[in-house]
């Protein structure tokens, strides 16, 4: 195998690829540690694969000779990261390859090709959607996705597929994340819905979604009959395995109607608890006092330091005294499209109920028009 | 020197006023205990442990220790050497209320205050002078009080340093105390068997023995040099020290009860996940109710297994808020003890335990998305005022009810 790539190209894609080998490598997946360069029609395809994610990336290059090498990817990616600004020549024999680079000349072991496992194939297309606002979408919902690795349903996102909308959801239980979509699916009438492993998708997504093409997406089986979805866009794909088991019925716990609301500018009020949290200890509370006109933020203790902030608040509602925790809130805050974010609580007249029932927070749309995205966040309960 | 109940009484003249340490440590403690409620037993030999074939002897009475019967002895062998003796299973519930008063006994005579145990503390006295007297008074004080608000005796030894005073409560037991002034210590101390030294165990007494060093002024009468090529530097220079009476370290006052848990001794091996389940539902019930009970939270929860061949095992996770809810203390104990991944390994014991313990029952609560208004908390304190009207295990989970109670 013998090829000249362009070096910023080469670079990206080795790095993009090798983010997906596994982080320790051990015993009979040693293997894995290495990256796949193969030659193709359309240029080098690089590929990197942990049995659960598969990435393939493919650069452009003059090619001389086709052929296949593996070799150590981290090793790889640190090298291609420090190269000067020339054309990069790769030459790979049955036993090493040699990688030039200007004056720079790096000579690297070979990894047993026939012992590389077989990479998933791509699973069927479903439909299409442009890779920006796919992005856009998956960091929007991807915040309210679990890290407790022992609830696994929790640490994925839900994409479900309802004809030309595309619904994304993701909760830890304190908190749903929820974003509907308009997408272009190759059958009008198509269904389905799989768990995909939130930090992969949210790399995937971004990757995609920089790269400024349309990202394809499909959902299949792969060799194993294991569930699979691939996300492809330009010259990138990954495949990842599917996370299995019963993800909550969400739809449930959307509230049908928010008779109480405020409105308040979120850039505005992040900052308030930016500030006011830096006296909450640990997992303690951020509490939000609302007023007619005012909402008051207070976050600490009387034994410990203490915090209070008033922000103008467009609410005319009986006085009501909530809270929540404060990472939680800002993650809200930050996914709300809008700069004018409505705050929708449980109960026009029972403060109680307000303060112990799910919180909505929305983007201000205009009247009748539908709403892309929510977050639906749990109250902290104080202390009687 | 002074002894409380034999020889004559303190502060006729001893020079107390060197030794402001106090080491009070109660007698047969949670035989003592037992015996408030059956005073028909008193003057018997009672043991207080396991009564189970695996039982060990956690406390027994003078009585009992007069055939032998010695703390952490298997409970067979106790009663082979005592089968006269009654054997009570142990309430640690009421072990604790009674500490926790006796400590507030403490407390009151002075801040410094530093529990070694449920049943044993130094105390430092020196700022307490002029308000309750000498130490030898403040210890008499302390020894009238714990009879008269706790019906049980303790001994108290006073000293210039902790492990004099400790010795000394050693040596005055029961119902005694003892004053070393500063004058005496050596006097008290050259005559004992080196193994009364902190820090000599079996083996330092072995290899002291073949230096034919046998009592402490054997010790003494080695130069420290001698003793460190010895013993190696750190050591010799210790029991140097030691033998000289010197023991700088201060009484440094802690909080006690910084964790609270329970365990469980199997009377059999146990391999059966699902039995150790249940178990641990049980130990984390009872642990979230002595939090309950004692008014704490705790954030850290953790797991012991000892296996077949005592090899022992502890995990520990913490939780995102502290809580005193048994259900939220058996999901993280069974989650980790899942996480051990046993394949039905041999189990000999298992426990729970809370830890990072704050004061106050109500935290902040985050709600979880679907949670009803009133969860398990509430259920679980409705059990504890059953518990308290008519008995514990008056209501408990029903994977609980068909387990046989322990004895």
């Amino acid at each position: 195998m013998r090829f000249r790539v362009e070096r910023n190209e080469f670079t990206d894609a080795v790095s993009w690829t090798a983010r997906t080998l596994p982080q320790r490598p051990t015993g009979q997946l040693q293997v894995l540690s290495g990256l796949m360069l193969g030659t193709t029609d359309d240029g080098v395809r690089l590929s990197a694969f942990d049995y659960e994610v598969a990435a393939e990336a493919t650069v452009p290059a003059a090619m001389a000779d086709t052929g296949s090498a593996l070799v150590p990817g981290r090793l790889l990616a640190e090298i291609t990261r420090a190269l000067p600004a020339a054309p990069i020549d790769v030459e790979a024999d049955a036993n090493r390859l040699v990688l030039t680079c200007g004056s720079t000349r790096f000579t690297l072991p070979l990894l047993p090709v026939e012992d590389y496992p077989d990479l998933p194939a791509m699973p069927d297309e479903v439909g299409r959607i442009e890779g920006a606002a796919f992005a856009a979408a998956v960091s929007q919902v991807v915040v309210a996705a679990g890290r407790d690795e022992t609830l696994p349903v929790l640490t994925a996102v839900r994409i479900e597929i309802a004809g030309e909308r595309l619904i994304l959801a993701a909760t830890d239980r304190y908190r749903l994340a929820v974003r509907e979509m308009p997408w272009r699916p190759l059958e009008a009438a198509a269904s389905a819905a799989a768990l995909i492993p939130s930090r992969t998708l949210n790399e995937t997504a971004k990757a995609l979604g920089a790269a400024g093409a349309e990202v394809v997406i499909a959902l299949g089986g792969g060799f194993a009959g294991e569930s699979l979805a691939g996300f492809a866009g330009g010259a990138r794909r990954t495949t990842t395995r599917l996370v299995e088991g019963q993800f909550p019925d969400y739809r449930r716990l959307l509230p049908a109607s928010c008779p109480l609301e405020a409105f308040i500018d979120g850039a505005t009020l992040a900052e308030a608890v930016k500030r006011v949290r830096l006296v909450a200890a640990g997992t303690s509370p951020v509490r939000m006092q609302l007023s007619a006109g005012e909402v008051v933020l207070e976050a600490g203790s009387q034994q410990e330091a203490q915090a209070r902030e008033a922000l103008p608040i467009d609410y005319d509602g009986p006085d009501l005294t909530v809270a929540f925790n404060h990472g939680y809130l800002l993650d809200g805050l930050s996914a709300v499209e809008s700069d004018m974010v409505r705050v929708g609580f449980a109960s026009a007249d029972d403060p109680q109920e307000s303060a112990r029932k799910p919180v909505i927070l929305q983007g201000k749309v205009g009247d009748g028009a539908e709403t892309d995205y929510r977050y639906l966040l749990m109250p902290v309960r104080l202390p009687e | 020197m002074t002894r409380g109940n034999a020889v004559g009484r303190p502060g006729r003249g001893h020079d107390d006023a060197t030794c402001p340490i106090l080491h009070v440590d109660m007698d047969a403690f949670y035989a003592s205990v037992e015996l408030r409620l059956r005073p028909e037993l008193r003057g018997r030999p009672v043991i207080v442990g396991g009564s189970g074939s695996r039982g060990v002897v956690l406390s027994a009475t003078y009585e009992a220790r007069a055939h032998g019967v010695r703390s952490a002895m298997p409970m067979l062998r106790a009663r082979r050497l005592c089968p006269a003796a009654e054997v009570i299973p142990p309430d640690f519930n009421t072990y604790v209320q009674v500490s926790r008063g006796v400590m507030e006994i403490f407390r009151s005579m002075t801040p410094l205050v530093e529990p070694l145990s449920l049943d044993e503390a130094f105390l430092d006295v020196r700022g307490a002078r002029r308000l309750l007297g000498r130490p030898a008074q403040i210890g008499e004080l302390i020894r009238a009080r714990v009879q008269d608000e706790q019906s049980i005796t303790c001994s108290v030894g006073v000293a210039p340093s902790k492990f004099v005073a400790k010795l000394a409560s050693s040596r005055c037991k029961p119902d005694g105390l003892l004053v070393v002034p500063r004058d005496e210590v050596i006097g008290f101390l050259h005559p004992l068997p080196v193994s009364a030294l902190w820090g000599v165990g079996e083996r330092t007494e072995e290899h002291l023995a073949r230096l034919g060093l046998r009592t402490v002024g054997d010790l003494a009468g080695v130069p420290v040099a001698t003793l460190q090529r010895a013993l190696g530097p750190a050591v010799g220079a210790h029991l140097s020290d030691l033998a000289w009476g010197r023991d700088p370290r201060r009484v440094t006052p802690s909080e006690p009860d910084k964790s609270i848990g329970s365990e469980e001794t199997f009377p059999h091996d146990v391999d059966d996940p699902e039995h150790i389940h249940r178990e641990l539902l049980r130990l984390s019930e009872r642990t979230a109710a002595r939090l309950r009970e004692q008014g704490y939270v705790g954030r850290t929860v953790s797991v012991k297994v000892r296996f077949a061949d005592f090899t022992t095992l502890t995990r520990a996770r913490t939780l995102r808020e502290p809580t005193d809810v048994g259900q939220a203390v058996y999901s993280a104990a069974r989650a980790l003890f899942d996480g051990l991944n046993l394949q039905r390994a041999r189990l000999r014991l298992v426990g729970v335990r809370m830890e990072g313990l704050i004061p106050g029952s109500r935290q902040p609560h985050q709600l979880m998305l679907g949670e009803r208004d009133s969860g398990w908390r509430e259920a679980e304190q409705a059990v504890d005022r059953a518990s308290r009207r008519f008995g514990p295990g008056a209501v408990r989970p029903a994977t609980l009810v068909r387990v046989p109670r322990p004895d």
